[in-house]
């Protein structure tokens, strides 16, 4: 059992102080010491981004990093996207487009997102495949997902947008 | 927008079948609020690791757990030594052999599970694993197939010396699991004879994995005091484990509760019982703790649930026009060292037999020979129904074969040789019953939406051209799958029928909760179940709760696989409803003081016929069920069905891809996909969408890259994410998709399953496309995964590539 380190950082806006070995990964840390159970472990080995978390403004890999290292950063994860009961623009984009079936890669794929809306408001859907390319996804084939981050992205532009999956567009009396 | 009638608002509160509602799932998972297992702590819990074999074959001389056994934090370290008194060192497996649980006296594939370690966490759980020593006296490996049964070939499972019978049958050598044959040999010989020309055709279809986002594991709960053993698992089907960890534990199954919460995609790698589970559950009935399992993705892909690896020969006879006049299939089929595969019991090589696939080919044979390698056990349906996704690639390849012999187009041999729409039901030379099925209408509205005529021109005139950077292929694929397992009459799993289930009870204030034995796996259960119950009940869906998962409150059924929800527990789903309405009507009657002939059901209330102003909603009748019924009717109002399907349901699709290989590089891209599919009734076209995205996008996967290859020592080559192929958003196609509608006759609603049928279609489409791009230069087969190195030898080979 190494000797423990104490480390602070602002997850989703508040402080929070934990007892870390020096080599326990962030995600072990977000999810079983600080009940985070948004963030998922899906390969371990940095390519699936089940584990995303937003870090000081950066998309980062939550299964590779160290907790040590986050030592005073400010960590964004999915359970910090909500707010006051309002979903953000990115969640409804993606239910509003079916961009999820099991929902394991949903909450990197939204903090990935995010990050691109951050840096390209309006992106193209050529940018929106490469800023994704380090999320997989098994369940949607990535088609309603891109459209999900485009609509977010019409959201958030303050346009007004509607499903492309109406209610009722195959049903007749 | 037109003035919306009264009735189409009324549809549209109802969100019943054919609306594309949006998912009751969602909201939870886009909070990153999903329950997945490994998102469930308990107090007290402990964490398990798995001590692995780096051997394929090997005999154990001796494993020393002391040291393991003496670092703080561990609390046990399971050997099979510590199982046989528990008479759990072995397990059965679906296929009616067994597995070790823990490798007793020898390992049989690399990674192996040779000892459990059980400690406060994973980390420390780490650190002990690393201090069990095993010693090993490596024994050669079978890799090969086709070298399992040599006469000098090393005997892989000792433990079945002297059984020179499985449970399939004679067994003709000691690694020999099985012989299969099905359908008229004699007849078929004669039509191969007397045919005008044949094709034959060697293919692998290569080992996979399905590889869902999710790895598989389990928290195991028991309660010494109580005597319950409560287990958290990733299963897609709970109620199954449940009777296998009763039969495993003696613990009766009223004192088992299994748990399925969310699960992180299954595609047929969570079907299984695997050895993590059996010591999880042991250690914490030995211990009196929770203990988790989870297993890291390289044992995911390394130890659980292999798909495919079957080494398939084709034969096709037909005369000069292209009709085909008879089917032969020969398959050796590698197993890995246990057989594990999952398939209904009766039938080792699962639904293989609907490799006569949408033809009407009169005469057919096939045969398949099991045999073990040193290779993880499985066998499993990646996102297919037993078997189906081999039958298909077989037929659809062999058709094509026999289309570039005889120099017909290969859209042109298939309209020859379908199975016309007034022969359904049709009974295959294999002994199926397809319910119903139009197909030639689905190939020409594909032709039509992309130009066939106009595709073959381009692809004509490019290669007219030697300076022409590209060679065009043109994949078709128009497939049938048979989903739906299955009439209990045919398929069951350990003697239990597979069957599904459905409860429904609506609450006083006309709200309702339903249960049914599925469970969903990013399906959308939750979703489409409760439009079924609002179309045939008349209960708005919002107002239903669907509950999956548990096994102490859902009704018994066989679980979500081989895209079985809809046919079986969606038929179950119905005719619950229909139970519902009935009572319904019998209580509207009595409100109204009419009989209840007198009623009829309109959407979501029953109306006095001839009367309509007379009526009570659903929502009235809801509350009268519970104090004012007719005279000897029950109170309450709930309904219970458990629905044996007559027959399995066979939807279709007809398929078309353009793709570009780059001659200098054998890079391929794919420019078009336009993917028909026929699954009867629709229940909800968006999820429905993105099932056939998602199936497609797997189907890719298959087609491009994925592969489990092994080195001659038995060592797996494809363990993590950066050696095994999942395509990303970069590599994925765009996807293009379209229907056409003929119901199920036999299902209450007429509906089929769709989500396999994507998987299964594409990748034959694939290959045809990648082999039609080379078929002018003589080729008529070029095997999977056809990644660039592979198509660029190719393309070496015939003096193309730069």
């Amino acid at each position: 059992m190494a000797k423990k380190t104490a480390v602070s950082f602002t997850l989703n806006g508040s402080t929070v102080d934990v007892l870390v070995e020096p080599r326990e990964l962030l995600i072990h840390t977000l999810r079983d010491k600080l009940a985070h159970t948004g963030p998922h472990i899906g390969c371990e080995t940095t390519h699936c981004g089940a584990c995303t978390v937003d870090l000081d403004g950066q998309s980062v890999k939550s299964c590779t990093i160290l907790t040590v290292q986050c030592e005073e950063t400010q960590v964004l994860t999915i359970e910090g996207f909500a707010k006051g009961g309002q979903l953000h623009a990115l969640q409804e984009g993606f239910m509003q487009e079916h961009g999820l079936q099991c929902g394991f890669c949903t909450p990197g794929m939204i903090t990935r997102a995010y990050r691109l809306l951050q840096e390209i408001p309006d992106p193209t859907e050529e940018e929106i495949r490469y800023w994704m390319a380090g999320n997989l996804c098994r369940c949607t084939g990535y088609q309603n997902i891109i459209k999900a981050i485009q609509y977010a992205a019409r959201k958030l532009r303050g346009e007004v947008v509607e499903t492309s999956h109406p209610l009722m567009a195959e049903v007749s009396l | 927008m037109n003035e919306i009638t009264p009735d189409l608002s009324r549809l549209e509160r109802l969100e019943g079948i054919g609306c594309s509602r949006k998912r009751r799932e969602d909201p939870r998972f886009i909070q990153g609020r999903g329950t997945y297992v490994d998102d469930i702590h308990l107090p007290g819990m402990l964490f398990g690791v798995m001590v692995r074999s780096p051997y394929a074959h090997a005999r154990i001389i001796s494993i020393d757990t002391s040291k393991a056994k003496a670092h703080p934090g561990v609390h046990a370290v399971l050997t099979a030594e510590d199982l046989k008194p528990l008479k759990l060192h072995w397990m059965p497996t679906l296929a009616g052999d067994v597995q070790a649980v823990l490798a007793d006296g020898k390992v049989v594939f690399q990674n192996q599970e040779v000892a459990f370690v059980v400690a406060d966490d994973r980390y420390v759980a780490a650190d002990a694993a690393e201090l069990v020593e095993v010693e090993y006296e490596e024994l050669p490996a079978i890799v090969d197939p086709h070298k399992a049964m040599d006469a000098d070939a090393t005997v892989i499972r000792e433990d079945l010396a002297g059984k020179d019978v499985g449970a399939h049958g004679a067994r003709r050598h000691a690694n020999h699991i099985f012989n299969w044959q099905i359908g008229d040999k004699d007849r078929t010989d004669r039509a191969f004879e007397n045919a005008a020309v044949t094709v034959k055709q060697d293919m692998l279809y290569p080992r996979v994995h399905p590889c869902p986002l999710e790895t598989c594991g389990c928290v195991a709960s028991y309660d010494a005091i109580r005597g319950d053993l409560t287990v958290w698992i990733t299963s897609q089907a709970p109620h199954v484990v449940r009777t296998v960890v009763g039969l495993l534990s003696s613990i009766p199954e009223s004192k088992i509760r299994i748990v399925s919460p969310d699960i992180g995609g299954g595609f047929g790698n969570k079907v299984g019982v695997y050895p993590g589970y059996v010591t999880a559950i042991v250690a914490s009935i030995v211990l009196g703790r929770p203990v988790k399992w989870i297993e890291s993705r390289n044992e995911n892909l390394t130890t659980t649930a292999f798909a495919r690896d079957y080494w398939m020969t084709g034969e096709l006879a037909a005369d000069t026009d292209g009709r085909i006049k008879a089917m032969r299939v020969n398959v050796l089929a590698d197993h890995g060292a246990f057989d594990a595969c999952a398939d209904p019991t009766k039938w080792p090589a699962g639904m293989f037999h609907v490799c006569t696939g949408s033809y009407d080919i009169p005469n057919a044979h096939v045969s398949v020979d099991g045999v073990y390698t040193n290779k993880f056990p499985g066998g499993v349906s990646y996102r297919c129904s037993f078997r189906v996704t081999e039958a298909v690639y077989i037929i659809e390849r062999m058709i094509d074969v026999l289309a570039q012999k005889l120099g017909i187009d290969k859209a042109e041999i298939r309209l020859r040789n379908f199975i016309t729409k007034d022969k359904f039901p049709y009974h295959s030379a294999l002994g199926l019953d397809y319910d119903s099925g139009d197909y030639e209408p689905a190939l020409r509205k594909v032709m039509k939406a992309v130009d066939y005529d106009g595709l073959r021109a381009e692809q004509a005139a490019k290669r007219a051209d030697p300076n022409c950077p590209t060679l065009m292929g043109i994949g078709i694929t128009t497939f049938t799958e048979i989903v739906g397992a299955g009439p209990s009459k045919s398929c069951d799993i350990l003697g239990i029928g597979m069957f599904d289930s459905c409860e429904i009870r609506v609450h006083p204030d006309g709200s309702a909760i339903a249960r049914m034995g599925t469970i969903s796996q990013g399906q959308g259960h939750q979703t489409t179940y409760a439009q079924i119950i609002a179309s045939e009940a008349g209960i708005a869906a919002s107002l239903i709760n669907v509950e999956e998962g548990d096994t102490s409150t859902a009704p018994y059924g066989l679980g979500t696989y081989g895209s079985r929800s809809t046919p079986v527990a969606g038929a179950a789903i119905a005719r619950a409803s229909h139970k519902i309405r009935e009572k319904a009507r019998k209580i509207a009657a009595h409100l109204l003081e009419v009989s209840p002939d007198d009623m009829e059901f309109d959407l979501d209330q029953f109306r006095v016929k001839g009367d309509p102003a007379r009526a009570k909603t659903m929502k009235e009748i809801a509350w009268a069920a519970y104090n004012n019924v007719p005279e000897g009717m029950e109170m309450g109002l709930e309904a219970v069905d458990y629905y044996d399907p007559p027959n399995f349901t066979f939807p279709f699709g007809a398929y078309l891809t353009v793709l570009d290989i780059q001659k200098r590089t054998g890079e391929i891209k794919v420019r078009r996909f336009y993917a028909l599919d026929d699954c009867g009734t629709r229940i909800n076209p968006m999820i429905i969408e993105g099932q056939i995205h998602g199936g497609l996008t797997e189907g890719f996967a298959v087609a491009f890259g994925q592969e489990l290859p092994y080195d001659e020592q038995g060592n797996v080559l494809g363990g993590t994410l950066m050696d095994y192929f999942l395509p990303t958003t970069m590599e994925t196609p765009h996807w293009e998709t379209d229907f056409t509608v003929t119901p199920s006759p036999h299902h209450p609603i007429g509906a089929k399953g769709v989500a396999e049928s994507p998987h299964v279609g594409s990748i034959p489409c694939f290959s045809n496309a990648v082999v039609d791009a080379f078929a002018h230069l003589g080729v008529t087969h070029t095997g999977m995964p056809h990644n660039s190195y592979r198509t660029w030898q190719q393309l070496r080979a015939l003096n193309i590539a730069g």
